[in-house]
């Protein structure tokens, strides 16, 4: 249905599109409504990687125990998104194709080194998640391609992670959110990934921080140092919720807090 | 845009069969179709809750929904859960630790604690809070829907557990 026809757009959860659709700030030709599609919404393992369906809810990945135990990021980071109806209905894939720099769940995606698995006319392909946020609300997606399943590879070792979220009220968009993604060794940070949210045009990985964390002993003094790192580069937004210095002051302080805290969730203070 | 398709909502255990139009937002499908008009319109910009309804026993905003998506779902709304016993518990909490004032926001308030409740059978007060975290109050400062919520959760577990003895 969606094979030529440019202005028809996909129906996931709505949580995104129905708002636009509202204030007339979209106008599809059509809408394709894939909640009907039987079997997008799971979670399981799959060839040494969790998959999750694209029309899994951010609630059934919030509650989800496969998640909790091999990839808390993403239940963590879900629970974070809105309020109970808006999680009840919006989709991880709805959310990741919108591709909202405001959105919480594009850090951990990034983060967790998610691959997108799309369908379209010609074929399925798997976009890495590094290539498919290219630019606000703008993905690799071609138009008549769906995402129907995003991968993540499962962690070797002891994993801690923690979605730190800074907005003015519980249910609010995220100011700054910060993913963190720690395994260990021992007490040795063996890898290390942090995703940041609304500090881009897109979801962005603090690569510096991670250099500084890899093969290092944990410490506190070590979260401290690397946080610093957390802003190098970043050219965020100013705008009514905080102006592009505050952003970046953010980015320091909620790293480090965010490292410390996904740290003690894999038992390391 | 006249277009309609035809759909088939069961709301509070009626099934209706109606043809909308695919723009209409499922709120309008209740209050304006229907004619149930306990389920409100606070904000109409998904920020309120006046208008949550449970879709296939999970909570929404129905203004945040087409009524096509509603399509062979179950619907159920305030006017939905009084059974033969009299009010649901939830709602004989809300009359008894007095959990509204002006009553604009308790339809969609009632809902999301019957969600909650039923996740949840036994919440903390913060929990509570967490659960009405999509539904906002301009009266009553909320500590009285906490209560409302804690006594009906205490009636629901006292219910269960004389089930449970019968048994
Ligand atoms: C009140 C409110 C508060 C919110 N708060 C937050 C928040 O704090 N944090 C946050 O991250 N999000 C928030 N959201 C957004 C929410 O997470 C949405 O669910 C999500 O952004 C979109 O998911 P959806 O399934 O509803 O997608 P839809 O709205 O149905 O679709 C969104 C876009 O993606 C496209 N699309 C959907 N699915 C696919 C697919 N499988 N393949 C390709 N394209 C697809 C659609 O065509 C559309 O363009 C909020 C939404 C509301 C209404
Ligand atoms: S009217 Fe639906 S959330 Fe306010
Ligand atoms: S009782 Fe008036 S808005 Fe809640």
């Amino acid at each position: 249905m969606l094979e030529g026809d440019e202005e028809a757009k996909i129906l996931a959860g709505g949580h995104s599109l129905i708002p636009l659709l509202k204030l007339r700030l979209v106008q599809p030709s059509q809408l394709v409504d894939i909640a009907r599609l039987p079997g997008l919404s799971y979670v399981r393992e799959d060839n040494g990687a969790i998959a999750v369906g694209a029309m899994t809810t951010h609630f059934d990945v919030e509650r989800s125990g496969l998640l909790m135990d091999a990839l808390p990021l993403l239940p963590l980071t879900a629970a974070t998104i809105g309020d109970v109806q808006v999680r009840n209905r919006g989709t991880i894939g709805g959310s990741l194709a919108h591709a909202d720099p405001a959105a919480d769940l594009g850090a951990a995606a990034l983060a967790l080194g998610a691959e997108f698995v799309a369908e379209g006319p010609a074929g399925r392909r798997a976009i890495p998640a590094q290539a498919f946020f290219v630019d606000v609300l703008t993905t690799a997606l071609e138009p008549a391609e769906v995402v129907v399943e995003i991968r993540f590879p499962k962690p070797a070792g002891r994993v801690g992670a923690d979605y730190l979220k800074f907005n003015h009220r519980a249910i609010d968009w995220a100011i700054v959110g910060i993913a963190s993604w720690l395994v260990f060794d021992g007490d040795v940070v063996s890898d290390a990934a942090v995703g940041l949210t609304a500090l881009g045009s897109t979801p962005l990985r603090a690569t510096g921080v991670e250099q500084l964390l890899r093969g290092q002993k944990w410490s506190r003094d070590l979260a401290q140092a690397a946080a610093q790192r957390a802003s190098d580069g970043l050219d965020p937004l100013s705008d009514r919720h905080g102006s592009a210095a505050y952003r970046l002051h953010l980015a320091r302080v909620l790293t480090e807090r965010s490292l410390i805290a996904a740290a003690a969730r894999a038992g390391q203070q | 845009m006249t277009e309609t398709l035809p759909i088939s909502v069961t709301v509070n255990g009626t099934e209706y069969r109606y043809e909308v139009e695919p723009r209409l937002l499922l709120v309008h499908y209740i209050r304006d179709i229907l004619n149930l008009t306990g389920t409100h319109v606070g904000c109409d910009t998904s920020n309120c809750g006046a208008c949550t309804v449970l879709l296939d026993n999970r909570s929404v905003k129905s203004c945040t929904l087409l009524a096509v998506q509603a399509d062979g779902c179950d619907v159920t709304t305030i006017e939905g859960l009084a059974g033969e016993e009299g009010l649901h518990p939830v709602q004989r909490g809300f009359w008894e630790e007095h959990g509204l004032q002006c009553g604009y926001c308790t339809p969609g308030m009632i809902l999301s604690a019957v969600q909650l409740l039923q996740r949840n059978p036994e919440p903390t007060d913060d929990e509570i809070r967490s659960g009405i975290e999509g539904n906002l109050c301009r009266c009553t400062g909320y500590q009285n829907i906490v209560n409302a919520i804690r006594w009906a959760a205490e009636r629901l577990r006292e219910a269960e557990a004389s089930q449970t003895a019968k048994q």
